[in-house]
């Protein structure tokens, strides 16, 4: 009796699986055709492309490894655009989280402005990627701009202009990249709130001051929030693209020809499409690099509450 | 020790307030030197407020370039953002509904998939992209700006589906016991209860699509299509710039959208970032 009802069940429930199989496929169709044809179709004909030549006019032809044997031994600008995104990745992001982890330490306090000082600190990250704002940097940084009579009226004389100089161009846009520290200051802001207060307390009783409160309670327990916070902005970091096209365009002497500056001279005003998925998968790789090696490092350094024993 | 806390508390807003202003000054100067005459803009750097009031600037700027004003360029932006929006929040909602509470075969890797889609730069795919594009005829359309971004965001599926997993499991048995089946219960229970994650997605999706200079770079090439961030690049090219009163006022509006909303949303977005660490 029970094995007969099991059997005239057992293909109803087939049926309903079949149905929660199709109802899961209608709920996640758009984003899987998306992701098909916009994303794993590219991302397939781009790491093929990479080994081709192709100008968009004639057929690609198969050219092997060549276009990788190029970039690393007959492309001087491939050295120099990696040269400066790696100096932008490893001077800009430091900064950036250590200047949003400061400003997220003076706001965490009780305070009727605090929500106010946070929209301001936070409205550069807003408008910080938009045209406007890199037009806006230039005149901030050219010779009579901003910066320059800031310095005057201070006294310091000044009169190179920060953006077409080949020592500090680089800098402008570092600085622009810091000046956007809000999302990560944010994200620190959350952090901190959720440290308990009795630890600090404890502390003090113990006769710790602020700085030892600082280094032995507030960053160890910070620590998950720096490496989630380090992953993403270097993700980031390595693909600046437009503020450094709008500012400065690359000079002075490619000075801030950053890595994907270089890649889309070279898909799309050289046409050599296969070179550029050549770079782009370069690229790739050392992002996942530096991305695993922050994942492998962060037993040394990150902090998990659960740890304690 | 009162008297303590409370120069304490004075150092701490002039500090904090110095800091602000200092950060957003260039902002403000912007926004003064847009309304002032055009030729003092740049060697009255100095001054903060304009001697003389001028409005010419907007009125200059709007005209554009080229026979095409900035009506057209805001009208395009505007059409991009907004269907782009929509599209993205659907279709996230969606797919966070489904990869959260429908169980069905394949969930597991095409979530990996989804996943990963956040770590590949987007340089790898900008080439073939192009290249589909151009050979389905939409180069010179809104399409490719538009299209894609119907499959939704993996950041603001993943978002949703933190929210999701705050409502409780019962409530969908219960519902499922009441013969609700699963899209009713999406379209009944679900999504007016992911509202807040919604609506931060559809901000974000807004300010990303409004400032998105390498899509329109790429595919728009007609002034009739620009959209305002294009047309700002080429407006405001140093070889090609003599205005730069119209230059720093189309600047100007070219950011209000944008901080309009930003004003009146900061809530969702510091509550949005603070759960999902989403960069901006």
């Amino acid at each position: 009796m029970t094995k007969q009802n099991q059997a005239a069940l057992s293909p109803a429930l087939r049926r309903r699986r079949l149905t929660e199989t199709g109802i899961g496929y209608l709920f996640i169709g758009p984003w899987l055709i998306c992701f098909l044809a916009f994303s794993l179709v590219p991302f397939v004909i781009s790491f093929v492309l990479s080994f081709m030549d192709y100008n968009m006019l004639s057929a690609p032809t198969f050219v092997g490894f060549s276009n990788y044997v190029k970039l690393f031994t007959g492309d001087k600008l491939f050295k120099t655009s990696l040269g400066v995104t790696f100096r932008f990745v490893f001077i800009a992001i430091p900064l950036r989280l250590a200047f949003a982890l400061l400003v997220a330490l003076i706001l965490n306090r009780q305070s009727k402005m605090v929500p106010l000082y946070r929209v301001v600190y936070y409205l550069p990250s807003i408008l910080g990627g938009s045209v406007a704002v890199s037009v806006m940097w230039r005149y901030c940084f050219s010779k009579t701009g901003v910066l320059n009579t800031a310095l005057q009226a201070i006294g310091i004389a000044s009169n190179i202009s920060w953006i077409s100089n080949k020592d500090t161009a680089l800098w402008s846009l570092i600085l622009l990249f810091i000046w956007q520290f809000g999302s990560p200051m944010l994200i620190f802001l959350s952090g901190l709130k959720q440290i308990p207060k009795s630890y600090y307390e404890a502390a003090e009783c113990d006769g710790a001051g602020p700085l030892v409160r600082f280094f032995r309670i507030t960053l160890p327990l910070l620590t998950p929030i720096i490496f989630f916070n380090l992953v993403m902005q270097m993700i980031g970091g390595f693909m600046v693209f437009s503020q450094a096209m709008i500012i400065t365009d690359g000079g002075p002497m490619n000075r801030t020809l950053v890595y994907a500056l270089y890649l889309y001279r070279q898909s799309f005003a050289y046409y050599k499409m296969g070179y550029g998925c050549a770079m782009a998968w370069v690229l790739m790789t050392i992002i996942g690099f530096f991305t695993l090696l922050v994942f492998r490092s962060s037993s040394a350094w990150v902090f998990y509450e659960n740890e304690i024993k | 020790m009162r008297q303590k806390k409370a120069v304490n508390t004075v150092c701490f807003h002039l500090f904090v307030g110095f800091l602000g202003f200092i950060m957003i000054y260039p902002l403000i100067w912007m926004v003064f030197s847009s309304f002032k005459e055009s030729s003092l803009v740049l060697s009255t750097v100095g001054q903060l407020f304009p001697s003389k009031w001028c409005t010419d600037n907007y009125v200059n700027g709007w005209s554009g370039f080229g026979g095409t004003t900035f009506t057209t360029f805001f009208k395009n932006s505007f059409i991009v953002t907004i269907l782009t929006v929509i599209g993205n929040v659907i279709a996230s909602a969606m797919a966070a509904y489904g990869f959260s509470r429908v169980k069905f075969k394949g969930r597991g890797f095409w979530f990996v998939c989804m996943m990963i889609t956040m770590m590949v730069p987007s340089q790898v795919l900008v080439v073939p992209q192009y290249v589909i594009f151009h050979s389905l005829g939409w180069v010179d359309t809104f399409l490719p700006l538009i299209v894609p971004e119907w499959g939704g965001r993996a950041f603001f599926i993943f978002m949703m589906m933190q929210f999701i997993a705050g409502i409780p499991q019962e409530l969908d048995e219960a519902a499922e016991i009441d013969g609700c089946g699963k899209i009713h219960m999406f379209s009944t229970i679900v999504v007016p209860l992911i509202v807040p994650s919604m609506a931060t997605s559809a901000i974000f999706s807004f300010y990303w699509k409004w400032d998105d200079f390498m899509g329109s770079l790429l595919y728009l090439n007609s002034p009739k299509n620009y959209t305002v961030s294009i047309a700002l690049k080429l407006f405001c090219d140093p070889t090609a710039v003599s205005d730069y009163g119209a230059m720093f006022a189309m600047c100007v509006v070219s950011l209000l959208p944008v901080i309009v909303l930003f004003l009146f949303t900061q809530r969702y977005i510091v509550e949005g970032i603070a759960m999902s660490g989403l960069k901006a």
